[in-house]
């Protein structure tokens, strides 16, 4: 149930949106980048131990 | 019989953990605990102050912002204390870990400064009529966002390792005095229109705690922002760790 935020709904709900955003996209950069540094050492380790 | 004392003992194993196998241990380790918590924290915390909380009597709804506003805040400058610190331990001691961690810190830091800025902004307008004034703790974290970018850029910009850690401590502790301006600001110029620290507002001799019925669920996500600070440090740092020994197979590689 959403809460009644009366005259300043655009603030508060803009304010969630965007900082959840913010956040969201940070952690998906992060874990985007580290699964493929990942893949690539564990393919670079690979070609070296052949 | 081993006849060292304690303390040393106790810091051998210390630095020990920075060292970077080791780290990748303990680090792969914790990550899904921390990262869980962060997840049940963050959202429980989020949950509870928009949904559950009631509206302040000056402000109305927009106090929820608290939620967001202040522990972005205070990861901002946690946030830069941190590099700070991975800073004087990679001059100090060149241990690669910490500077990478400092590395790692400065993004995350970055948007949580921009959290903050923002909903700053959107709050302040209702609430003083004007999204923006110089107000010496403004300007000191608008100063900060410019360090952080300024240290990513410069991470950026330069191509030997070593030097750019080098160079980008030099600048993170330069920083940090920005970093504790921006928490302190109010207090060393008693002017402009931010209040005092959120969580216990003193006002003269007056000292006036915020309600239990906004502070609990702030509490809550003050650590949720922590945790998920500490995840993306891990998950960064534990990125850099690898970036840097893929580097290095390449380079070896290219020489034989």
């Amino acid at each position: 149930m959403m809460p009644d935020l009366g005259k300043y709904a655009l603030e508060v709900n803009s304010s969630y949106a965007m900082s959840l955003l913010a956040l969201a996209v940070i952690t998906g950069l992060y874990v985007r980048r580290s699964r493929a540094v990942k893949r690539a050492l564990a393919a670079q380790e690979a070609a070296q131990d052949a | 019989m081993n006849n060292r004392p304690i303390a040393p003992r106790f810091w051998d194993r210390f630095w020990r953990l920075a060292n970077p196998k080791v780290f990748m241990g303990w680090s792969g380790r914790l990550l899904p605990w921390i990262a869980a918590a962060a997840a049940l924290s963050l959202c429980t915390g989020l949950t509870w102050g928009y949904f559950l909380t009631p509206d302040d009597m000056r402000q109305g709804s927009t106090v929820k912002i608290i939620y967001l506003h202040v522990p972005a805040a205070l990861m901002a400058i946690n946030g830069y204390l941190l590099m700070f610190v991975g800073a004087l331990v990679w001059l100090i001691r060149r241990q690669h870990v910490s500077v990478l961690a400092a590395k790692a810190a400065a993004p995350v830091g970055m948007v949580m400064t921009l959290i903050a800025l923002a909903t700053g902004a959107i709050w302040g307008q209702p609430m003083w009529g004007t999204y923006w004034v110089w107000d010496p703790r403004l300007t000191s974290f608008l100063i900060l966002f410019l360090f952080y970018v300024g240290y990513i850029a410069l991470w950026a910009a330069i191509e030997d390792e070593d030097t750019a850690a080098d160079l980008t401590s030099v600048l993170a502790i330069v920083g940090a005095v920005f970093a504790m301006l921006s928490r302190y600001a109010v207090l060393f110029w008693n002017q402009g229109l931010h209040q005092g620290t959120t969580v216990t507002v003193a006002d003269g001799a007056k000292q006036e705690n915020i309600s239990n019925v906004f502070f609990q669920p702030l509490l809550l996500s003050m650590a949720g922002f922590g945790l998920l600070f500490l995840t993306l440090l891990l998950v960064g740092t534990r990125m850099e760790v690898r970036s840097r020994r893929l580097k290095v197979l390449q380079a070896r590689e290219r020489m034989e």
